[in-house]
C-alpha cells in the first residue's frame, strides 16, 4: 500500500519479509470466491435493510458492496496470475501486509468516527520502532525480556497520541493542525534518536515472539487480527464507542447530554497512538529494526482505507468491518499488480481512482437514504 | 416622510398568496405584500410568524411553492440570490453575514467584483466603497481594514454598504437596528430616508415600535405564517391594535390546570445573582420542586443564555448556581446533568440529537453508562427502558430502531423528553419547547411538563410564545436586554402587560 510494501519483491520470489511464499501451484485449493452466492446475498440483504433505517440499518449493505470489491479484485487476480494469485500462501502474504496498516487503520477509525483526523500515525510508528530500539531500550530487554521494547513501544505511542489530544481538546488546535505537527516533530525526534542509522533487534526473544508463524499463519496477522476484534468490540458494545459515535454525530448534543466531550477526544487521539505503538512492534518483528524512515506515509493510506470502509470522515458513523475490509482491498490490489509485474505507479492510479469511486457509491448511497 | 397615496404609484414589488411548505412543517401559508417606490414598509410579527422565510424567498434563498411574486407588475422567478439582485432587490441579514477574513472593499464587492476582463479593480472599489460609508456616514471605516478586526456595529454598516453598493430598488433590512446604539440607529435612519427620495423601497423589519413609527409608512403584519393585515399606517396605528394582530390566538392552547404548590415544597434550584458577560446580569431565580417558572423575552434579550448558563453548557462570568443544596462548578455540563440538571435545548436538531442513530440511543443518550457493567454497553436494557418511556409518551411512529431524523418535530421533542426522564432530573429546563410542534403534540407536551413537575421536578421554561410562557407556567420572570424586569405569578399577568413590558425593555 505504501511505498515500503510496493518494493515488494516480484512474483515467484518470496514475497514480505514475514511471509511465507508460494511453491507455485502448491495451492489450487484456494476456490474463486463465489461470486454468485455473494451477489444473491447482497440483493436479500439489501432488501431486508430497505425498510428500517436506524444508526445501522444500511450498514450491512454497504460492507457486502466492500465484499463484493473486494471479490472483484480477487477474480481479476485468480484470472490474471492463476494459482499464483489463489494460493494460501498467497493469501497469507497478502495479509501480512495488510497487517501494520491494519492496526494503524483500526485506530484511525475511532478518530475519524469522532469526527476527527490523525495525520501522525506513520510518524508516531517510527517513533515508536526507534525508541524501542535504542541500545538502552534493548539493554534493558536483554536483562528484563522483551516485555520492555514492547512496553517502549506503546508507551512512546501513546505519549504522542496524549499530546494530540490535550492539543486538540483542550488546546483547541485543530486536529489536522495538531497531528500534521506531530507528523513533522514525531519523524524528526525518531532521526534524532536513531542518528538516522538503522537499528537492528538484537534481542532474540523479541524476534522468537514476533517472527515467523502461529498455527501457519504470520504473527503480525495475529495480532492485526486481535487489534481488529477488540476493536470492533470496543466500538460497538461498550460506552466508549457509544460516545465516540456520539461525539462525532453531534458535539454539541453529545456534550449537552453530559458527556465529558473533551477527556473522550483525548482518549481518541491517545488510541489512535496506541495503535501506531502496536504497529511499530509488528513492524519490528516483521523487519527486525528499527528505522527513522518506518511507517512513512501509512497516515495517508490508514485515512483511506477507513474512509473507503465506509467510516465518515466528518464523523457520526464508523465501522471497522468496513476498515478491514478497505484494508484487505488495498492490500489485494497491490499483491495484484505485483503479482503481473505492472508498474506501481499504474497500482497508484488504480488506487487513487479506487477512494474516488467508493467515495462517490457512498455519496449516491448516503444521500439516497437520507432522503427516504 | 412621503404621505402614500397608492393609485398613484403602481407597486414595485408584489407578493400574492405565497406559501412555502418545508418537510413537516407550513413555514408560510399565504402572504400578501404590497411595496411602493420610496416607502419604508415594515413587516411586523412575532417570532416564528413568517418573516425570515418571507425574506429569504425575496432573496432567492427560498422557492416558494405557491404564489407569485410580481415587479414593476411583471410575475418573476427569483430562482437565485444572483437572480434576486439582478431585479434589484437587496437583502440585508439579521445575522452578520460578511467574511472576515476579507477587507472592507473586497465584502462589499462580493459576489459582484469589480474587474476588467477577470483582473479586478480594486482602487475602483475601494473608491466606491469608500463613497457609500460616507454616505452612510461612516468615514471613518477604512476599505482595507480586515472586516473581521472590526467591531460588531461597524460589521453592520459593511453588510448595509454592500446591499447599497447593487444599486437596488428594494432593500430588505432585517433588524438592521439590532446591533445597532442610537448614534448610529441615527444614521441608519438619514441613509433610508436619502434612499427612499431617491425612489428605493425599503422593506424594514423590526421589533422595535418606536422605529416603527419614526421611519415607517405601512406596515404588513404576519401571523403564523399568514398576512393577517395589510397596509396600516404606520404612524396611526395603535400599539394595541397592532399587538392584538401579532398575537390573536386563533388556537386556544389547551394548558393542564396548575397544582397547589405545597408549602414546604424544597427550593430545588436556587441561582443568585448569576451573569454571563455580553448577555445578561444578576439573574436571581429560586424554583421550587413542583414548580414551573417561565422566562418571557425576545430573541437575544438574554433568555436562552440564562437556561445555558445554568446548565454549565457557558460558563458565568459570575453568581452561583445551586442544585437541592450544592453548589455546581460553573461551566461544566457533566457536573450539572450528574446532579440531576437536564436541558431540552431551543436548537433542538442541532443541539439536542444524534439525527442518524436510533432514537433509543437518542433516549438513552445521558444514561447509557448506567445500563453497561463496566464499560459494556447492555442495549437489550437500554431498548427495553426506551420502549417503556416511548409507549408512556405515545411516541410515534412506533419503534426505537428507526432513525430520529425520520420523527416529526413533537416526536423528536417527546424523545427529549424521554431522555431525561430516563434520567429521572430534578431540575428540568425547556428552551422552546414547542418550537416546530404541532398543535396536537403541544398539548401533549404541555401535559407532559406538568406532570415531570408534579411528579417533584422544578422545571424553567423558556419561550418565544407569550401565551405559552403564561398559561404553562406557575411564576414568570420577564427578561429584556439581559435582565429581568418583572417577576410574578402567571395569573396575575396578561399577554400584553408582557408585550409592553418587552418592548419598552427593549427601546432603551
Amino acid at each position: 500500500m505504501s511505498e515500503h510494501q510496493l518494493s515488494a519483491p516480484p512474483p515467484g520470489t518470496p514475497g514480505a519479509p514475514s511471509g511465507p511464499t508460494s511453491a507455485p501451484g502448491s495451492a489450487g485449493a484456494t476456490p474463486a470466491p463465489p461470486a454468485a452466492d455473494e451477489s444473491a446475498r447482497v440483493e436479500r440483504v439489501a432488501r431486508g435493510s430497505g425498510g428500517r433505517r436506524g444508526g445501522t440499518g444500511g450498514g450491512s449493505a454497504r460492507i457486502l458492496g466492500l465484499v463484493v470489491a473486494l471479490a472483484a479484485i480477487c477474480v481479476v487476480g485468480y484470472v490474471s496470475a492463476g494459482s499464483r494469485f489463489a494460493s494460501i500462501d498467497n493469501m497469507l502474504v497478502i495479509l501480512s501486509l495488510a497487517s501494520i496498516i491494519g492496526v494503524l487503520s483500526i485506530g484511525m477509525t475511532f478518530v475519524i468516527t469522532a469526527g476527527g483526523i490523525d495525520l501522525s500515525v506513520g510518524s508516531v510508528l517510527g517513533l515508536a520502532s526507534v525508541w524501542a530500539t535504542t541500545v538502552a531500550t534493548q539493554t534493558m530487554a536483554d536483562q528484563y525480556g522483551w516485555i520492555v521494547m514492547v512496553l517502549c513501544a506503546l508507551a512512546v505511542g501513546t505519549a504522542a497520541g496524549v499530546v494530540n489530544g490535550v492539543l486538540i481538546a483542550y488546546g483547541r488546535v485543530v486536529a489536522f493542525i495538531a497531528t500534521l505537527a506531530m507528523l513533522v516533530a514525531a519523524r524528526g525526534l525518531a532521526e534524532l534518536i536513531a542518528q538516522r542509522r538503522t537499528q537492528l533487534v538484537n534481542v532474540s526473544s523479541f524476534q522468537d515472539t514476533f517472527r515467523g508463524d502461529l498455527l501457519g499463519v504470520p504473527k503480525i496477522v495475529w495480532i492485526f487480527a486481535v487489534v481488529a476484534v477488540a476493536g470492533w468490540f470496543l466500538l460497538n458494545r461498550t460506552t466508549f464507542g457509544r460516545r465516540t459515535v456520539a461525539v462525532g454525530g453531534n458535539p454539541e448534543a453529545a456534550r449537552l447530554a453530559g458527556i465529558a466531550v473533551k477527556r473522550h477526544t483525548m482518549y481518541l487521539y491517545a488510541l489512535a497512538g496506541l495503535a501506531a505503538g502496536i504497529a511499530a512492534v509488528m513492524m519490528l518483528g516483521r523487519t527486525g529494526a528499527g528505522s527513522s524512515t518506518n511507517g512513512l506515509l501509512y497516515e495517508l493510506d490508514a485515512i483511506a482505507a477507513v474512509v473507503v470502509g465506509g467510516t465518515l470522515l466528518s464523523g457520526g458513523r464508523g465501522t471497522i468491518v468496513g476498515t478491514v475490509l478497505g484494508v484487505l482491498i488495498f492490500a489485494t490490489l497491490t499483491n495484484v499488480f505485483v503479482q503481473n509485474n505492472l508498474d506501481s505507479s499504474v497500482q497508484q492510479i488504480a488506487k487513487g481512482a479506487i477512494i474516488v469511486v467508493a467515495v462517490l457509491l457512498q455519496q449516491r448511497f448516503t444521500s439516497r437514504t437520507s432522503r427516504t | 416622510m412621503v404621505t402614500v397615496d397608492p393609485p398613484n404609484r403602481p407597486p414595485l414589488l408584489q407578493m400574492r398568496g405565497i406559501v412555502k411548505q418545508f418537510p413537516g412543517a407550513r413555514a408560510l401559508d399565504g402572504v400578501d405584500l404590497d411595496v411602493l417606490p420610496g416607502e419604508v414598509h415594515c413587516l411586523l410579527g412575532q417570532n416564528g410568524a413568517g418573516k425570515s422565510t418571507l425574506i429569504k424567498v425575496l432573496a432567492g434563498a427560498h422557492q416558494p411553492t405557491e404564489g407569485e411574486v410580481l415587479v414593476d407588475g411583471e410575475a418573476v422567478t427569483i430562482a437565485t440570490p444572483v437572480a434576486a439582485l439582478k431585479l434589484g432587490i437587496a437583502t440585508m441579514y439579521q445575522e452578520l453575514d460578511v467574511v472576515g477574513g476579507l477587507t472592507v472593499a473586497e465584502n462589499v464587492f462580493l459576489g459582484h467584483e469589480l474587474a476588467t476582463g477577470g483582473v479586478s479593480r480594486r482602487r475602483e472599489a475601494r473608491r466606491r466603497t469608500r463613497e457609500i460609508l460616507a454616505r452612510l456616514g461612516h468615514p471613518e471605516i477604512s476599505p482595507h481594514r480586515e472586516v473581521g478586526s472590526l467591531p460588531a456595529a461597524a460589521q453592520q454598516i459593511v453588510s448595509m454598504a454592500r446591499a447599497l453598493s447593487h444599486d437596488a430598488r428594494v432593500i430588505v433590512m432585517d433588524e438592521p437596528s439590532a446591533v445597532l446604539d442610537s448614534d448610529e440607529v441615527e444614521n441608519l435612519f438619514r441613509v433610508v430616508h436619502q434612499l427612499t427620495a431617491a425612489g428605493v423601497a425599503i422593506v424594514y423589519i423590526s421589533h422595535r415600535m418606536e422605529e416603527i413609527r419614526a421611519i415607517g409608512d405601512r406596515i404588513t403584519v404576519l401571523k403564523d405564517g399568514r398576512t393577517v393585515a395589510r397596509d396600516l399606517p404606520a404612524r396611526d396605528t395603535p400599539t394595541r391594535e397592532l399587538i392584538r394582530l401579532m398575537t390573536g390566538r386563533n388556537v386556544e392552547y389547551v394548558f393542564p390546570p396548575s397544582q397547589e404548590l405545597a408549602p414546604d415544597a424544597p427550593v430545588v434550584l436556587d441561582v443568585q445573582g448569576l451573569a454571563l458577560r455580553g448577555a445578561f446580569t444578576g439573574v436571581d431565580l429560586r424554583v421550587r420542586a413542583g414548580e414551573i417558572v417561565g422566562l418571557a423575552g425576545l430573541v437575544g434579550s438574554g433568555r436562552s443564555e440564562i437556561l445555558e448558563t445554568i446548565y454549565g453548557a457557558r460558563r458565568a462570568s459570575a453568581g452561583t448556581v445551586q442544585v437541592g443544596g450544592r453548589r455546581l462548578r460553573a461551566g461544566d455540563v457533566t457536573a450539572a446533568v450528574r446532579a440531576g440538571i437536564g436541558l431540552a435545548p431551543e436548537e433542538r436538531k442541532a443541539q439536542g440529537l444524534l439525527l442518524d442513530e436510533p432514537v433509543y440511543r437518542n433516549i438513552t443518550l445521558s444514561t447509557f453508562g448506567r445500563f453497561s457493567k463496566g464499560g459494556l454497553l447492555d442495549e437489550r436494557t437500554e431498548r427495553r427502558i426506551a420502549e417503556e418511556q416511548a409507549e408512556a409518551l405515545d411516541l410515534r411512529p412506533t419503534g426505537v430502531d428507526r432513525a430520529i431524523r425520520t420523527l416529526s418535530g413533537g416526536n423528536q421533542q417527546k424523545a427529549m423528553l424521554a431522555r431525561w426522564l430516563v434520567h429521572g432530573c430534578r431540575v428540568l429546563l425547556l428552551d422552546e419547547p414547542t418550537r416546530g410542534v404541532d398543535v396536537g403534540a403541544r398539548a401533549e407536551i404541555y401535559a407532559l411538563v406538568r406532570r415531570l413537575a408534579d411528579e417533584g421536578a422544578a422545571v424553567v421554561v423558556v419561550s418565544s410564545e407569550i401565551p405559552e410562557v403564561l398559561g404553562l407556567s406557575d411564576r414568570v420572570l420577564v427578561v429584556s436586554e439581559g435582565r429581568v424586569v418583572h417577576e410574578g405569578p402567571a395569573t396575575a399577568i396578561d399577554e400584553h402587560a408582557v408585550l409592553d413590558l418587552v418592548m419598552e425593555g427593549s427601546a432603551a
